[in-house]
Parts: structure tokens; sequence; C-alpha cells
């Protein structure tokens, strides 16, 4: 028998959608099918140029459309749901919306940098890697550049995860978001195989995490009766739908909860779901990794922070215990493997694992603050992050060809290349959070938060982890600056405008946002007046319809 | 109204930009080769292709960064000449009736959603610890002249370092803002570790740098906890509202001001640096530069004990009880096995950092005596101590840029060949000994007669300290100045009139602060008759908070 439920009608009339707030989300997906058209149609030598074109002004174009939203969302609510309580479009939403559209734009400038005509990607990804074929692919000066569209399409599903208001809409934008990385993953030009080896890794933890996540909804929606993020959240509150009058529901959300959890911490790579992390960030194509090192990121935690804030923000006692087991084994055992990695991406892989248990330490916290202390922190680490794996794409080995991972032979760069050194040494020391960098704020409004929410052993094990970290962030400057270079030492390619911007806007916003972080704080977070419960300035309804027009 | 603070952190700060911006070669080196024209423009622009980064920095391109090397040394030392005129100018406005108040208060909201504001202001103590500074940094900058003359960038990177630190320096004294002073806390790490880990000496510096990086860094991170507690606590973290009357941190239950206070202490213990955390000094020390060593251990030290006594004593005075014998007993250890290592080292640098623990030593037993002569004397011992060692450093300097070694068995008999140098060493070494006469004399009898007041015994262990100080001065001037002049020695120079110039300064300094310490004492005094009240009521308070408990207790 199916338990009657108040699900918004759909059948009698369709659900209004309000297009205009649907616009970003739309103006990306017709912007991927157009560069999918113009694979098919366009000819090959100038398909490159009018792919970026479309990908950047697709960018623009959402970014525009997202500021301009803000205006049109109404006061005194935190914000409205769309397409029947499908999405949700409020403050926190288009705040991630914006970071990604940002930082994606920013990686598409990494992604598109070219060498002596050749980019970071393989020629021909089909060919065998070492095969007569291949060689011809790249004497042929082939290249793939259905590469952009792929990075819309995964733009497409990072900008729908955070704003998902139901879990349907949610698994679905993560798989229209991982698809195209599984992909863009295994195209790197050099080390192939390696790069092979990282998609098949990456798409299978990620399909089996996708399982998790499927499988937990389906125990939330036994639960709930609803998969609807605000009908969850009235029933996690009433104690389970009506059948569960007897309150024996309890079993069936904790699976659901932790089943759920599983999907979105392997997203955002937490210890134990982290092991992907460091094989795929380094096998992959440098640009890739650095979109999911921080579009990816902020994409997985803006879901991971409404799934816990919104549906099972009434039963925060269920969760939390799981969150600081995972925070603390995140921060731990990820800052203590990092010590050992002689490898940059790796190490960068690790560090990113670090961080993911600091942006959790805001989580546990369940509180409005804690949730504008994690945003913060996600927008100043995407922007270091960044510019960190710019600086890895130029540092190559001697032909020029391929990049240099090994740390020790990084010795002396800091001779060589002055600037450049000294940009990654900047961003390291945001990393090690370091005050008057991005870091440092990011890091403090994180622990901030959780030290009001009462999570003291928290913060004391994440400040202890953060000096464990700033061990080996500070041996990469030692390798860079105070070593004398050994033999064949590291070339650096001379940076194109491209990455010199990447790397350029990355100091920027390091700086501006460690020395003047007020103007995000105040105008683009949530700010303590809205109230100190997260749902205050996150949408909860089933399904609101704008305004009242 | 002049900003008098923030225009002194930002001279330094600006003089830095000016440094690094200076084109990296001049004519000279343009008209060169090509091949060295080809690295030093790729040099410049930052990025470089493969073979004309293999190319090292030939001979024209040295003298090219020689010639500019010249222009960012006198560039400098301006900036930080000009720094201590605007300080003395600011000093000489300073209102010495309320040397207890904070005055040239400036406070602007930085960051409003955490309540952080850019606040300064000095009272007696960070004024004289500010002037201490100011006054080392041209001198250090002086005696490191021709240090890095085999450099690359002629050691413009070093100086602009120095002038970044000197910025932060006047920062962290002036702080009247706890986020800020973290910042500042936290911050001027960075350069250190730079002046160190690239500009160090000896093989060991890269480690070293990062021994001093790593134990400061997690220092600063419990204090961070701490940091955040305050705020959390007391809603605000203006210094000034923390300790006002009725604030909600002077509410706040003892247990937990007891932890705040461990979380600020620790960090400044480390940095002071006590026994048992302050194995980092002696291996920093030892791979410094003298001019580094200089402002790590006169300045950047004194951080931790200013610390101490501006944030542990007055934000959480209901905990200080508490902690008293404790950390008299931890300054105990430190004047007595700081100087017995002292007595055994083999290098220069390393044993006066030894000593240095020594005297911080004396400096947290006077803090924590809570009497107002001890504390006068611990803030009189923080200046003075920065020019005694200060000068012990460079003297120590001197000689290893003549011999190149800094080993005491390296020496002997460079009296004969020397005797300026020589002289110079002996009146700095009794400093270092707190000779009466000179300057440490009166501060170390101070915390003395403070520390007796409280508790005799401490005073009395204390006192072996002064034993063993003369021992591991005398016995160190005695192995390299006295007997037979080693072989390689006997062509030694004696001091240049720049090396004159930059002791002479601190020499007078100690003899004049040593006869008539009076205008120091007058400022400090004080603040820090506030400090040692605070403290004395802090006992009161407690009770009073744990009476209002129990009350509460009863009521229930």
């Amino acid at each position: 028998m199916i338990p009657h439920m108040d699900l918004p009608v759909i059948t009698g009339t369709p659900p209004r959608m309000d297009w205009w707030l649907l616009a970003p989300l739309l103006t990306v997906f017709a912007a991927g099918v157009l560069g999918v058209l113009i694979e098919a149609f366009a000819p090959r030598t100038r398909r490159r140029g009018i792919q970026i074109g479309l990908a950047v002004l697709t960018l623009l174009a959402v970014f525009v459309l997202l500021v301009l939203q803000v205006g049109s969302l109404p006061d005194g609510a935190p914000g409205v749901t769309v397409g029947a309580g499908a999405l949700a479009v409020d403050r926190t939403v288009i705040f991630f919306q914006g970071t990604i559209t940002v930082l994606a734009l920013v990686s598409l400038l990494l992604i598109s940098e070219r060498r002596d005509g050749r980019d970071a990607f393989a020629a021909q990804a089909a060919t065998v890697p070492g095969s007569e074929e291949e060689r011809a692919h790249i004497l042929a000066g082939s290249q793939h550049t259905e590469v952009y569209p792929l990075v819309l399409f995964a733009v497409l599903g990072m900008l729908m995860f955070p704003a998902s208001n139901d879990f349907l809409t949610m698994f679905i934008a993560l798989e229209v978001m991982s698809l195209p990385l599984y992909l863009l993953c295994g195209l790197a030009r050099r080390r192939r195989l390696f790069s092979q080896e990282a998609a098949v890794k990456y798409f299978l933890l990620g399909a089996f995490s996708s399982a998790f996540f499927l499988f937990g909804a389906a125990m939330v929606y036994g639960y709930a009766g609803s998969v609807n993020f605000g009908d969850i959240r009235v029933a996690v509150e009433a104690g389970g739908a009506d059948i569960f009058q007897g309150g024996n529901g309890e079993p069936l959300l904790l699976m659901g909860v932790g089943l759920v959890a599983v999907g979105l911490l392997f997203k955002v790579g937490a210890v134990p779901f982290h092991n992907w992390k460091p094989d795929v960030y380094q096998g992959a194509p440098t640009p890739i990794t650095a979109l999911m090192a921080s579009c990816t990121l902020v994409a997985a935690f803006g879901a991971l922070l409404r799934v816990f804030f919104v549906p099972f923000g009434g039963s925060a006692e269920s969760w939390e215990p799981m969150l600081w087991v995972v925070a603390v084994l995140t921060m731990v055992v990820a800052a203590v493997i990092a010590v050992t990695q002689r490898d940059v991406k790796r190490l960068l892989a690790y560090s990113s694992v670090v961080h993911a248990g600091f942006v959790l330490t805001a989580v546990v916290a369940g509180s409005a603050e804690g949730l504008a202390g994690a945003m913060f922190y996600l927008a100043a680490y995407g922007f270091t992050t960044l510019g960190a794996f710019a600086v890895v794409t130029l540092v190559r080995t001697r032909d020029g060809g391929q990049e240099l991972g090994d740390l020790d032979r990084w010795a002396g760069l800091g001779r060589r290349s002055p600037a450049l050194a000294g940009a990654l040494a900047l961003f390291l020391l945001a990393f090690a959070g370091i005050p008057l960098t991005s870091g440092f704020i990011g890091k403090f409004a994180v622990f901030e938060a959780a030290v009001s929410a009462g999570a003291v052993p928290l913060v004391v094990v994440g400040v202890l982890s953060s000096a464990v970290t700033a061990f080996f962030y500070v041996r990469i400057i030692v390798v860079m600056f105070f070593r004398d270079p050994e033999g064949e030492g590291p070339t650096v390619v001379r940076a194109g405008a491209a990455t010199g911007g990447v790397i350029a806007i990355g100091v920027a916003a390091t700086l501006l946002l460690g020395v003047y972080p007020g103007a995000l704080l105040d105008t683009l977070l949530p700010s303590p007046e809205e109230g100190s419960a997260p749902t205050q300035v996150m949408v909860d309804q089933a399904s609101v319809e704008r305004g009242s027009e | 109204m002049i900003p008098w603070l923030t225009l002194a952190i930002a001279l330094p700060a600006v003089g830095a930009v000016v440094l690094w911006a200076l084109p990296r070669t001049n004519r000279a080196a343009s008209e060169a080769t090509a091949a060295s024209a080809t690295a030093s423009s790729a040099a410049s622009s930052g990025g470089g292709t493969a073979t004309a980064t293999a190319v090292r920095p030939t001979a024209a391109a040295a003298t090219g960064g020689g010639a500019s090397a010249l222009t960012a040394k006198r560039l400098a030392l301006g900036f930080s000449i000009a720094t201590l005129l605007v300080v003395a100018a600011m000093a000489l406005r300073f209102d010495t009736s309320r040397a207890g108040d904070l005055q040239f208060q400036e406070v602007h909201p930085w960051i409003p959603r955490f309540g952080v504001s850019y606040a300064v202001g000095v009272d007696g103590i960070a004024l004289a610890l500010i002037l201490m500074s100011v006054v080392l940094v041209p001198l250090v900058i002086l005696a490191a002249w021709n240090e890095h003359e085999d450099r690359e960038d002629g050691g413009r990177g070093y100086f602009a370092l120095i002038l970044v630190l000197e910025a932060m320096m006047v920062g962290v004294f002036a702080a009247t803002d706890v986020f800020l002073f973290y910042v500042f806390f936290e911050a001027m790490l960075i350069p250190v570790y730079f002046m160190i880990g690239r500009y160090g000496r000896g093989d060991d510096r890269a480690r070293a740098a990062v021994k001093f990086l790593l134990y400061s860094l997690a220092g600063g991170l419990v204090m961070l906890v701490a940091v955040i507690g305050v705020y959390v606590v007391g809603g605000t973290f203006l210094w000034s509202d923390l300790v006002a009357e009725g604030s909600a941190l002077a509410a706040v239950d003892p247990a937990t001001a007891r932890w705040l206070f461990l979380g600020f202490f620790i960090a400044f213990a480390i940095k002071a640096p006590m026994w048992p955390v302050h194995t980092w000094l002696p291996t920093a020390a030892g791979a410094s530069r003298p001019g580094t060593a200089v402002l790590l251990v006169g300045v950047l030290d004194k951080v931790g004990t200013y610390g101490m006594l501006r944030y542990c004593l007055e934000l959480f005075p209901a905990a200080v009880s508490w902690f008293v014998w404790p950390v008299v007993a931890l300054s105990l250890v430190s004047i007595i096995y700081g100087a017995i290592l002292a007595i055994g080292q083999n290098d220069m640098m390393r044993l006066v950092a030894y000593t240095s623990v020594s005297h911080f030593g004396f400096i947290t037993m006077g803090i924590f005596a809570l009497t107002a002569q001890g504390q006068a004397g611990a803030a009189l011992y923080m200046v003075n101590h920065g020019f005694a060692t200060g000068a012990l450093f460079l003297v120590v300097g001197f000689l290893m840029a003549r011999h190149g070694s800094g080993l005491i068995t390296d020496y002997g008999g460079v009296q004969k060949v020397a005797p300026r140098l020589a002289g110079v060493f002996l009146v700095t070494g009794l400093a270092g000994l707190a000779l009466p006469g000179l300057a440490p004399f009166v501060s170390e009898f101070l915390v003395f007669l403070g520390v007796y007041a409280f508790s005799p015994a401490p005073a009395v262990i204390a006192a072996v300290g002064v034993v063993l100080a003369a021992l591991y001065i005398l016995w160190m001037y005695q192995r390299t100045m006295n007997g037979p002049t080693r072989e390689g020695l006997t062509g030694l120079r004696d001091l240049s009139a720049r090396e004159t110039w930059a002791v002479a300064p601190l020499l007078a300094l100690i003899l004049a602060l040593g006869v008539y310490p009076q205008p120091v004492l007058d400022v400090i005094n004080p603040a820090v008759e506030r400090t040692a009240e605070v403290g004395a009521a802090g006992d009161g308070a407690t009770e009073g908070a744990m009476g209002a408990q129990e009350e509460e207790g009863d009521a229930e």
C-alpha cells in the first residue's frame, strides 16, 4: 500500500517554470550542446577558437545572470525554489554558483593554454599510447576540442549540485558533474597510461560512491516519503513520515544519512573516502586537476552543506558524531600521509584533503556562521589552489615537455625564477594559514564558527594538523629557495598570457582576501543579523513559487 | 593629528617594496655580454627559457648587481633611519605623566564581521620596546653592509626582509587589537624564516629555519585557538575593551580563563624562549647572520615576554595566580640550564643564544613575581638585553667576518692584534654579565628586588645564574682574546669606521642607561604599576568570581 503523501501536485497543471531563475543552468546546458554541434559541423582548424570563445562567453554570461538574479530574490525570505521544488535559489546557492563560475573561468584559461601549438591534452585519446597511430596524430597536430563542451557539462553539474533541492536532482547533478570529469581525467598528453589509470580509478570509485548516494536517498525516501529537501526536513522534525507514527523509523533515517554522506564525502575527498584524490590529481592533466581541486570541491561542499543543513538539519545529533570522526580522521590522517609525499601534485592532493577536513569543522558547527565560514574558505582556497596548479604546469623537465612532479628536482627554482617561486611560496603560505593571506582568514572563520558551536576539541585537532601541514608546505619552500640545483634542475617554461594571468589572479585573490576580506565577508556571505540557523539563509520549502506576481 | 604609529609601520614596509621594485640590473649589466644580458632580462621578467636560465650570472651581471645593491643598501639604511626619526619624534611627544595609558591610539574597523579593528597605541612599555627595535635596525643594516657581496642580488633581498621585519616589529608592539597582534605575531615569522634559511650561514641553515618556523607556528596555532576563544567569550578583539571593568572576558569562569591563559602562554614561552621549548633558538641563532641574530634574539623574542606581560597577565587576571609558581620554576630552570649550556658551547653565536635563554629566565621570573619592581625590572631588562646582546652578536659577527669562523677554539690572542675590537667585545660581554655601571645591572637588580619581595628562595637560586654568567662571558673572552695570538690571526684588521659606528651607539646606550636609567624607568613604571595592580586585583577578582559562583550554587 502506498502511503498518502503531500507531494506537490504536478499532474493536474504543469509546474510553473521560472525561466529567469533557471537561465544560468539553461545557458550552460545550451552552450554545451552547441559545443557538441560545433564539433560536428565546424571545420577542424577553426574549432578550437570557436569552442574557447563559446565557453568563455557562456561563463561570463552565467556570471552576469547570477549577479542579476540576486536582485530578483524576494525580501524577507531566504529565497525561492523553482521547477516544482527541484532547485533552490537563494543567496547561498548564488554565492556557490558564482564562485564556481569564476573559478571555472579561471581554470578555462589554464585549460586553453597552448605551448608550441600543443595543449595539455592528448592528441587523440583513442589511440594506444606509444603506438604509431598516436605518433601520426601528434605530428598531424590533432587535438581534442571536445574538452570545452565537456568542461561546460561538468560546470553545469557543478552549478546544479549545490542548488539541488531534492535528492534525485542532486543525484543527476552529481552524475552530470562527474561523467565529463572521468573522461577529462584520462586525456593527459604526457604519461598517458598514468592518466588513463587515474580515469579508470576515478570512474570506478566514483560510480561506487554514486551508488551509495542513491541507496541512501532511497532510504531517506522510505523514511520521509519524499525526496524533496523541504518535505524531508518536515518529516525529520516530525519523527518520520506518517507510517512511522510509532517513531521506529530512526534506523532508516540513520542508514539514509550515512549512505548519502558517503557519497558526498567521497566527492569532497574526506578520509576514509579520499583514496582517489592523490591518484586522480596526479594522473589527470594539470589544468583539469586545477578545475577539480577548485570548482568540484566548492560544488561538492555546497551540496554537502545543503544536505546536512536543510533536510537533515533537524537531526543534527544523528550526524554530528559521524562528521566529528570524519573531520578528525581527515585532518590527522591526510596531514600525516602528506608528510611522506615526494610528488608535488600528490602533495597538493593530500593538502586538499586536509583542507576538506578544515571545512568539515565548519559543517560540524551547524550554524549560519559555520556556513559563512565554509563559503569564505572555499572561495579563498579555490583561487589559491588554482594558482598553485598553474605554477605546477610551468615547471618542466629539461626538454620542456613533461611536468616535473618530483619535488627534489625543484631545487634551486627560487634562484632561477624568483617571481614564479615567490608566487608559489605565497600560495603555500596561504595553505598553511599564515596571516595576511586569505588562508588565514578562512581558517579563522571556520575555526571561529566551530569554537562558537562548542567544538573546541575539533579545533585543537585542526590547529595541530595545521602545524603538521605547515611542515610540508615549508619543505617545498626550502627546496625551492634554500637548496642549490643538483644536476638536471627544473626548467621553467615561459608563462603564456593565460597561465600568467591565472597565477596573477591567484596572487591577487590570496592577498586581497587576506588583507581586506571585508568586501567578501560583509556583502556576499550570510550576515549574523539574518539569524544563526542555516535555514534562515537557505531555502527549505518544498515548493515556493516566486513572489506574489 | 599625525598617525605616528601607522607611519612607523608603513615607512619600512614601503621601503621594502621600493627595494624589491628596484630594477635588477643597471646599465653596466645591459652593456655587458649578450649571454649575461639575456640571463638578467630573463631573471627580471620572472620567466626565462631553458638556455637563458641555465647561464649562471656572470661577472658582468655581478658588478651590475653590486652597483644596484649599493643603492639598495643606502635606501634600506635611509628608510630605517627615517623610521627611527619618526619613532623618536613620537617618543618626544609621549606624555610621560600618563605613561600607563595607551597613547597615539588609532582605531579603524578592519574586518567588521569578526569585530576586528586596525587598532594601535602604545603605553610606556610598548614605546620603550619599539624604540629599542628601531634603534637596532639601522645598526644591523650598517653592520651587515658588506656581508652579502658574494650574493647574486648583493644582499638586496636581505635588506628588504629586514625592513619588512621592522614594520612587523613595530606593529606587533603597537597592536592593541588581539587579532591584529596575532597577525603580526605570525606574519613576522616569514621574513625571519627567509633571513635564516636563505641568507644564513652554515650548511644547516635550511633545517634551522624550518625548525624555527615550525616551533613558532605550532605555538602560534595553539594561540589561535585561545585568540578565537577570547573573541567568543569576550565578544571583541579590542584590548582596551577586553580589559575594561565589567567586560565579558573578566567574568569568564576561572577554568576557561586558565585554558585561554595557557594557550597564549605556550606561544609566548616558545617565542621567549623558555626551557623546555627553547631548543630552536641556539640552532636558529647558530645558523643566522649576526644581524639576523640581533633582531631575532634582541627583538623577536621580546614579543614573547611582552605578550606575557600585556596579554597573559592583563587579559586573564583570574588565572594568573595559578601559573605563578610553575612559571617561576621554569624560569629558574631556564636561568641555570641556559647558563650551564652556554659555558659548554664552542660556537660563539650559540653561546650568546644560550646566555639569552638564561636572561629570558630572569625576565619571565620578574614578570611573574607580580611585584611592581620585578615587572619594572623585567621591562627594563627587555630593553637593555636588546642593546647588550645585540652589541655582543654584532661584535661576534665582526670577528666572524674577519676570520670566517664562529668557533672559540679558532681564536686566541686577538687582543694583541685588534685591541679596539677586543675592548668592545669585553665591554659588551661585561654588559651581558650585568656588571654594575652597565645597563643590564640595573634591570637585573630590580628583578632580584622584586622576586625577593615575592619570595626569597627563587631569588637565591637565580643568583647562581649570575655567577655562571661571569664564568661563560669571561671564559669566552679569555679564550678568544687573551693568550698567544694564533697563527692566521696575525693580520687581523681592527674595527673599521663603519663597524665602530654600528656598535658605538649601543655602547653609549649601555653606559648611559647603566648610570642613569631614570628616563626609561619613568616611561615604564606607570605602565608596570598597572599590570602589577591587575595581577594583584586578579587574585581578588578570582575570589570574587568564585564567591559569585558559590552563591549561584546556593541559590540553586
